[in-house]
């Protein structure tokens, strides 16, 4: 069908009458096939996106109770991994005192601990998309400058708040959107 | 045909790539300049449909294929995920499934138009051969494609299939077992399907392009099949053909969108809705619409010919329904291109057409069906009520002998006055006789329309017999002859054969054509 | 032009010998019912479905697996629960309404129907602390509860015969809804070999004893009367819906394609013909 609109553009004038009446039937089948052309690519491009049941599997439920202080799990969420680590009280402290320090990508520890519903969080709990922003690679626990996390990849550090530091790296590791279900569970999505 | 070129490169780019690469100048030659006989008809236009159907089919089936799963515990799960919650999975499966249909249908229009108007004659049997191996291997891609979504027809389509190769004598087992990867169709089979029906789509492109290619050197045929004599009696292929292309085959799409937005599964088997089961063959397997015929000459088959046994007949002469095609350039002896002006032939080329629908309706009946019967279907019952029974054993001196002995036996007890003697044998040289002298002799006839009603019949009467008290009731069945679908598919499979192998090569030394115009123009004034 | 007449004959006579290969059949044909989903325009009765579906929980749900379906699809487009937000003008807020309505539409996953429905059910899942088999409230991403945990489980509950599932039942059977309907109507009373009676089965069969077996055993929360034969009707159609989730999309989009390629067609034809229009053939 794409052809259409070639060939009107190359349909040949006759001369000798109602060349206008001619060129019309060109240009309208031309446009007609055209849109219908376009209108028949678009589910062809859209199948790509997710599909319903992948849409579906937007969220995960976590249970806090059992994690103890000083450790992290790695959870999955849309199929991609997340970071609920649950911090001592001197790493809160630490990341508190660098609220204010020049900050390649500025953020206080309490603006990252905020709920999706905007309510604020428990300071020991932090959930982090586990994705390194430089490249995507899953950061290494507890390492680094910063004691945070850092990159194997290609050495970004972030501290125990999951900000940028040092390295590569442009953001600080995103929040993922999370609720509290309970004192003790939060769900993610 | 071809000619000179007639490519004008109109600035300094064009020049530039056409003294490098002249891409332009071949898609000028062969899709704008392109001479075309002026007085094509709409027959002429399924090229250019078979070439969208043939686009869309590898469009489309490259995006099921980011969606379909190749193993067969998700194969059927996956269509039905693309079904469902692709996003317009739904319509893309739709068109690649009807889209095969639609193919199919262009693609025979395509070959009866080649077969009425001769386009396999001299100089195009290469052009004709290409088009049979673009067939054969659509067919090919098909029955591969149709065993993917992995329900119960898909499943006992390709057991069917892969079995016609084990009816090769010596080494069709062999070979089966290599095509399946196993002992039974199963999930090596199932992913080597998937990459085949993958790949074959690509090398029937390729062929198209030779078989394209072909065309260009040759010509186009057209309806009177004379050759062109000169410019006059062609028009350039763009616009005129292109345009006349476009519209048909818009309605020809019109058509395909009837089939995919408002009745998608019409085409299809409610079988293949049930997930394929290895252990439970659906009750009435059938390919799809576009195999039927084939598949009944496969089953006209039913008897031995030599040490060619029935199964092995119907796979060679299925295989040999096709192979004949390739060789038909040379069967027919006409050197008359058009059936336009060869009347007789026109008559049985008709035939031709009814017989290739009329397997294809025998190839999705049930075999054993009575197409109508030659009279009613009788039974005459004897017995005798009341009487005595006195039993006599009998042996016969040899096997061979043994009929003849009980039957002298039998005789004999009537003749010292039984009215009427049951054989029993326990061994192939012993009976016992039993007959029943004295009472009364009866008797009844039945009749019916059908065997079925008939046997119904005769059980409801020896019910009613036995429970009265007679012991034994002689049954003589009187069968009329029955015209089932298998003596049909015979017959129709004779024609098929018949008007490659006799009527085409007598037909073109005996028969007296109709004038054939000189030139394409005059055959135009000629067809008011 | 007498023997293209023959000819027209010869085929006619070809279509009509093709008839009774669809007549043979050992079982009575079912009756054809005027479904509101038949035809280029038919659309589902949402009301039907949805009563339809209540009657598979209640009844077929014990037996009848619907593998290929998750709650969530109760709340998709053109599904039976499918919601969408309204204003409420007396309170100025935005409410949540059953039916596709005009606003944006809600989140099959968010829908509070859906969830309900879903968390109604128990599914059975892995405890991710002690790997052990346990339970827990269904979510609206979940596939419908499988009756038995395999198949071999749901052949020895029913005596070697897998009750089949119904996810695609009304595109597998031939006759579709009207034979699905009929099926469950077609029950005699009488028991034969540990099987039952039925007109519609094909053998006079059938393992599945009457499902339907009492007018109200189903609590229709419409109004609606629930006679055997209206529950019957309404769970065919809702596995007419669960067979063919798309039918109004497609139609929908159907009609404009087709309104589409005939102005298309006409457009050629004419240009065509204006291309053609100097040249004798």
């Amino acid at each position: 069908m794409a052809e259409t609109t070639a060939d009107a553009a190359d349909a040949p004038h006759d001369a000798h009458d109602a060349p206008s009446r001619r060129d019309f039937i060109y240009v309208a089948a031309g446009a007609v096939g055209a849109v219908g052309t376009i209108a028949a690519i678009w589910p062809l491009i859209d199948q790509m996106n997710p599909a319903a049941d992948t849409r579906a599997m937007a969220t995960t439920e976590i249970d806090l109770a059992a994690l103890q202080e000083g450790q992290q799990i790695v959870a999955t969420w849309q199929g991609k991994p997340v970071f609920v680590r649950h911090r001592t009280a001197a790493e809160i402290a630490a990341a508190r005192r660098d609220d204010y320090a020049p900050l390649k990508d500025p953020a206080t520890d309490a603006s990252r601990l905020v709920q999706a519903d905007g309510k604020p969080g428990n300071p020991a709990f932090l959930v982090l998309q586990a994705s390194c922003t430089h490249l995507g690679c899953v950061p290494t626990f507890a390492a680094g400058d910063y004691r945070g996390w850092m990159c194997p990849c290609h050495g970004s550090h972030y501290d125990t708040s999951g900000r940028i530091r040092r390295g590569p790296a442009p953001l600080n590791l995103a929040v993922a959107p999370y609720v509290y279900l309970t004192e003790t569970s939060i769900r993610i999505g | 045909m071809s000619g000179p070129s007639t490519y004008q490169p109109k600035n300094g780019f064009t020049r530039w790539l056409d003294a490098r690469l002249p891409v332009m100048r071949l898609v000028h030659d062969s899709f704008v300049a392109y001479p075309t006989p002026r007085n094509l008809n709409y027959w002429w236009t399924f090229g250019a449909i078979l070439s969208f159907c043939l686009a869309v089919q590898i469009v489309t089936g490259i995006i099921l294929a980011m969606h379909y799963v190749g193993h067969v515990d998700l194969a059927f799960a996956s269509v039905q995920r693309i079904d469902r919650d692709v996003p317009y999975g739904w319509l893309i499966q739709n068109i690649h499934s009807v889209g095969a249909s639609m193919f199919f249908l262009a693609v025979y229009i395509h070959m009866f138009r080649g077969l009425y108007y001769g386009s396999y004659k001299a100089p195009r049997e290469i052009l004709w051969i290409l088009g049979c191996i673009i067939y054969l291997l659509m067919v090919a891609t098909a029955f591969l494609g149709y065993s993917l979504p992995w329900g119960q027809m898909s499943f006992w389509a390709a057991t069917v299939i892969t079995n016609l190769i084990g009816a090769l004598p010596v080494v069709g087992e062999s070979i089966k077992n290599w095509l399946m990867g196993g002992f039974a169709i199963d999930n090596p089979t199932l992913t080597r399907f998937f990459s085949l029906h993958y790949l074959l789509p690509f090398v029937i492109a390729g062929v198209v392009i030779l078989h394209i290619w072909a065309l260009h050197v040759s010509g186009q045929n057209n309806p009177a099949g004379v050759d062109p004599k000169d410019e006059s009696d062609t028009v350039p292929f763009t616009p005129h053909a292109t345009m006349k292309d476009l519209f048909a085959l818009t309605v020809f799409l019109i058509l395909f969108a009837i089939f995919v937005f408002y009745m998608p599964d019409s085409l299809g088997h409610p079988d293949n809705y049930i997930p394929a089961n290895p252990v439970v063959t659906p009750p009435h397997i059938v390919p799809e619409w576009y195999l039927l015929p084939f598949y009944a000459i496969l089953r006209a088959i039913d008897f031995n010919v030599g040490p060619i046994d029935s199964k092995l007949g119907g796979v060679i002469l299925m295989f040999a329904s096709i192979a004949i095609l390739f060789v038909l350039p040379w069967l027919d002896t006409s050197k008359i291109r058009s059936m336009r002006y060869r009347p007789v032939a026109r008559q049985f080329f008709l035939i031709f057409v009814a017989v290739c629908i009329a397997l294809g309706w025998c190839g999705q009946m049930n075999p054993s069906y009575s197409m109508f019967t030659a009279g009613e279907f009788r039974a005459g019952l004897h017995w005798v009520e009341g009487g005595q029974s006195i039993q006599r054993a009998v042996t016969a001196e040899s096997e061979r002998r043994a009929g003849a002995t009980f039957e002298e036996a039998a005789e004999a007890m009537k003749a010292e006055g039984a009215q009427i003697v049951m054989v029993d044998r326990s061994s192939p040289t012993d009976a016992t006789l039993t007959a029943i002298s004295g009472g009364q002799l009866r008797e009844a006839e039945l009749t019916a329309h059908s065997l079925d009603e008939l046997e119904a019949q005769i059980a409801e009467r020896k019910a009613a017999l036995g429970a009265a008290g007679v012991p034994y009731v002689e049954i003589e069945r009187n069968l009329p002859f029955e015209f089932t679908v298998t003596r049909f598919a015979q017959i129709l499979t004779a024609y098929y054969f018949l008007f490659f192998l006799v009527i085409l090569p007598l037909l073109g030394l005996r028969e007296t054509p109709g004038r054939v115009p000189e030139t394409i123009a005059k055959s135009i004034r000629g067809a008011a | 032009m007498k023997l293209r007449s023959l000819w027209v004959a010869v085929f006619a006579a070809l279509a009509f010998l093709a008839a009774p290969a669809l007549a043979a059949e050992d079982a009575e044909h079912p009756p054809a019912v005027a479904w509101s989903f038949e035809g280029p325009f038919g659309k589902y009765d949402v009301n039907a479905v949805q009563r339809g579906f209540l009657v598979y929980q209640t009844v077929c749900a014990t037996c009848h697996s619907l593998n290929h379906l998750s709650y969530r699809n109760l709340g998709e487009p053109g599904g039976p629960y499918e919601a969408s937000w309204v204003m409420n003008e007396e309170t100025g807020e935005r409410e949540i309404e059953l039916g596709a309505g005009h606003g944006r539409r809600v989140d099959p996953n968010e829908n509070p129907y859906v969830r309900a429905i879903a968390a109604a059910v128990m599914i059975r899942d892995i405890d991710r602390e002690t790997g052990e088999e346990t339970e827990r409230a269904g979510r609206p991403s979940d596939r419908f509860r499988n009756p038995y945990r395999n198949s071999a489980a749901a052949a020895a509950a029913n005596g070697g015969a897998i009750p089949p599932d119904l996810s695609v039942i009304n595109l597998a059977r031939k006759g579709g809804a009207d034979y699905i309907r009929a099926i469950l109507l077609g029950y005699t009373g009488e028991e034969r070999e540990g099987r039952y009676v039925n007109r519609y089965f094909s053998g006079g069969l059938i393992g599945m004893p009457s499902p339907l077996t009492q007018a109200g055993m189903v609590a229709y929360e419409d109004g609606t009367e629930a006679t055997i034969e209206q529950m019957a009707t309404d769970v065919t159609h809702f596995l007419q819906w669960a067979s063919d989730p798309h039918m109004a999309a497609r139609k929908e989009m159907g009609l404009v394609v087709m309104v589409f390629l005939i102005i298309l067609a006409a457009l050629t034809y004419l240009a065509y013909k204006n291309v053609w229009r100097d040249v004798k053939h």
